[in-house]
């Protein structure tokens, strides 16, 4: 009673800011203040495992060092080359999934089932288990290749050449069924009459697909990849455990670099100056492609 | 009733109080303390509990673990590259006072371990760890095989000697690359299972067996931190070649991120017919192999100089606990001579030299006679305390080289010594 008699002399931005007050606070402590931290962390020579010793400021030195260093931009190429090949990929073969699943056939929720299961496993297992998948002498992988065409024995893993796609393939595998289910929900929005009216206009299949289909599913589509960009931007963990960024640094993304300066060489400061960039670069890029994306709806 | 729960209370707090953690990898030797530690819980009624961490993640664990002065370890049984950093950053107790009190002397045990696992800076009498694991990087090959006629005959008339223990780098290269897929039994074999690891040290600590054979010096013995010309010499760039070699004529397929355990599995598994791996595994692949007839071990081969890469580590108090003075007496018993012989028995590597220098040593295993060989003439990776940025750029310069195929060995020398003087610029040695 007394309890109800508080809340009622409360007013309502009062109840407000009661609601929303522990997420502001968890917010402020675990992302914002973290990154404050980084920033100022990033105009110092700050080492975090060397105690005792006072980080000085040096200025924008960390900022210069990480823009001009040509193995960043060694591991920043070999990130957007996995981001083009993944995004792409995905949208096209979720896509194609889509439109299958979308037609009502016998089996249809059982087939839909089984191909989201790859994204319901941790990503670390999954490194785990397609360095198996990849072994050249007992992996299925390479006998699978073999059964369609005699290559005979080759590393995936191993093979400056293979080593990026075989990141490729392995998140093609695991999360082509995420833009899947985003297109399949986009798909199931497009009203019927839309189709009908086609029909009656002797609109071809083909003409349905490109003037009622893909306009429809493309804010989903665009959606679905903006997710697994910002994801494969920061990826780490499966490619870690597949590849360990190797052979040499083939497949070394920029995120297990940063992961490798920040905890392993305990470059604080300069790395925290390489997280800021990369924070920047996903966080200009987002921005961009969401208003790109908020035309298309437009349109 | 009150009298219970507070005699419950005490004795719970007393049995927390006599309890300490120790923490290593996990791996052979581990079990083998475990077991060793129980007369020690027997004899003292202190607790030890263990943690043991998977050895792709046993530095990044226990470093963050020292970084943040954490308090989850008594104990450590640390990489002898890690002393540096113990020593420097103050992670380890300096235990010369507790030596001298309790009369444990660096003398009795060997020289090279004393140096390589307790002391900073090195050859100093600061020791900040005391000698538990002696180990080196050395082969195990299928003796069995080499033992068959027909192979051998085969071998002879194609190189003009019989097949055994490789007397350098070249008849090693000649052995393996014999090997590598032939069908034995029915089934395909290749030559070596190596180091090619790329992630935490596997790659370096591999490479650096050929190059220490060689005769690869890290710097100018006259000017600290001198490098260019001597971890670029011409040996040091033909040595790294040849491990290329090894790795493109003799490495079974897939063998391209490998270290100790994918070494050990690829010759259990009859795939290859040497393995290059620590001492540590061979209690336990000679234990599988009952009358010696299956395998054989010899120290790392010579090329220009007999050397060895150095492993193994050595048991440190951490400054940050709250229990220094039980950890410390379990440092003084598993010093004693008697201990360290139940240690040698149970399958670790004892560098105390009752064990070491007792006559029945050299006989007691097939490959005690090679791990003394070995712990004469062992080298070590630097141990500075920033040796995790130091071995970062080589991992990946050499992995780039021998695995990638990517450029030369002498430019991916050059590249790693131009990353080691920026770090020892930033650490204000140079």
């Amino acid at each position: 009673m007394s309890v109800k008699k508080k809340f009622k002399g409360l007013s309502d931005k009062a109840v407000a800011w009661l609601f929303i007050g522990p997420s502001v606070f968890l917010l402020l402590a675990i992302n914002i203040y973290p990154l404050i931290y980084a920033i100022r962390m990033s105009f110092t020579n700050f080492y975090a495992n060397k105690i005792g010793r006072e980080p000085q400021f040096v200025g924008l030195k960390n900022y210069i060092k990480v823009l001009n260093k040509e193995a960043i931009w060694e591991k920043m190429q070999v990130t957007a080359n996995f981001m083009f090949w993944t995004l792409l990929l995905q949208a096209v073969i979720g896509l194609g999934l889509a439109l299958l699943l979308n037609r009502k056939f016998k089996g249809n929720e059982l087939l839909t089932t089984l191909i989201v299961l790859p994204m319901m496993l941790s990503p670390a297992v999954v490194g785990v288990f397609w360095t198996y998948l990849y072994n050249p002498q007992v992996g299925l992988f390479n006998y699978v290749i073999n059964f369609f065409h005699d290559f005979g024995s080759f590393d995936m893993i191993g093979s400056s050449v293979l080593a990026p796609w075989s990141i490729v393939i392995v998140d093609t595998w695991m999360w082509t069924p995420f833009t899947m289910l985003i297109c399949l929900a986009g798909l199931r929005s497009v009203p019927n009459y839309l189709y009908e009216a086609a029909e009656v206009d002797r609109a071809s299949k083909w003409q349905q697909f490109i003037y009622i289909t893909l306009p429809s599913v493309l804010p989903f589509l665009l959606l679905a990849l903006l997710f697994r960009g910002i994801e494969n931007f920061k990826m780490f963990d499966m490619v870690v455990e597949l590849t360990s960024g190797g052979p040499g640094s083939a497949t070394e993304l920029a995120s297990i670099n940063l992961k490798r300066e920040a905890f392993e060489k305990w470059k604080t400061g300069y790395s925290s100056a390489f997280a800021v960039i990369l924070f920047v670069t996903i966080f200009g890029f987002g921005n961009v492609y969401v208003k790109v994306m908020n035309k298309i709806k437009e349109r | 009733m009150i009298l219970l729960f507070v005699s419950l209370f005490t004795f719970s707090a007393n049995s927390n109080a006599k309890s300490i953690t120790l923490g290593w990898a996990a791996w052979d030797p581990a079990n083998a303390l475990q077991e060793l530690t129980k007369e020690f819980t027997a004899e003292t009624g202190i607790d030890v509990n263990f943690e043991f961490v998977p050895w792709p993640n046993f530095a990044d664990r226990m470093l963050n673990e020292l970084n943040n002065k954490g308090k989850t370890f008594d104990l450590l049984i640390g990489d002898s590259q890690w002393i540096g950093a113990g020593a420097v950053y103050g992670h380890y107790v300096k235990l010369n006072d507790f030596f001298d009190k309790e009369g444990i002397s660096m003398n009795d045990f060997s020289p090279a371990t004393v140096y390589a696992y307790s002391t900073w800076p090195k050859g100093s009498e600061n020791y900040y760890a005391l000698p538990a694991m002696g180990d080196a990087l050395a082969w195990a090959y299928r003796k069995d095989w080499f033992d068959r006629p027909e192979l051998n005959s085969e071998f002879k008339k194609k190189h003009g000697y019989d097949l055994g223990v490789p007397a350098n780098w070249n008849q090693l290269h000649d052995m393996c690359s014999f090997f590598q897929g032939r069908e034995i039994d029915g089934q395909k074999r290749y030559g070596a299972a190596i180091n090619t690891e790329r992630g935490s040290e596997g790659i370096t600590m591999g490479v650096t067996a050929a190059m220490y054979a060689w005769g690869m010096e890290y710097e100018n013995p006259n000017k600290p931190y001198d490098m260019e010309g001597f971890f670029n010499s011409p040996q040091a760039v033909e040595a790294v070649e040849f491990y290329r070699k090894l790795y493109e004529d003799c490495a079974p397929p897939g063998h391209s991120d490998a270290y100790m355990v994918a070494n050990l599995d690829a010759y259990k598994s009859g795939q290859v017919a040497f393995q290059m791996n620590w001492y540590a595994f061979w209690p336990g692949v000679s234990k599988e192999d009952s009358d010696g007839r299956v395998s054989g071990f010899f120290a790392n081969p010579k090329q220009n100089v007999a050397a060895a890469t150095l492993g193994g580590q050595g048991i440190s108090v951490v400054k940050y606990s709250d229990k220094q003075d039980l950890a410390l007496e379990y440092i003084k018993w598993f010093a004693r001579p008697d201990v360290q012989q139940k240690w040698w028995d149970l399958g670790g590597y004892s560098c105390h030299n009752d064990v070491l220098n007792s006559p029945s040593f050299p006989t007691s295993t097939v490959y005690a006679q090679g791990f003394l060989d070995s712990m004469g003439i062992v080298k070590d990776f630097w141990q500075e305390p920033t040796f995790v940025e130091l071995m970062l750029p080589m991992q990946e310069a050499i992995h780039d080289y021998v695995v990638n195929g990517k450029g030369t060995a002498k430019g991916a020398l050059d590249k790693i010594i131009e990353e080691w003087v920026e770090v020892f610029e930033a650490d204000g040695k140079l």
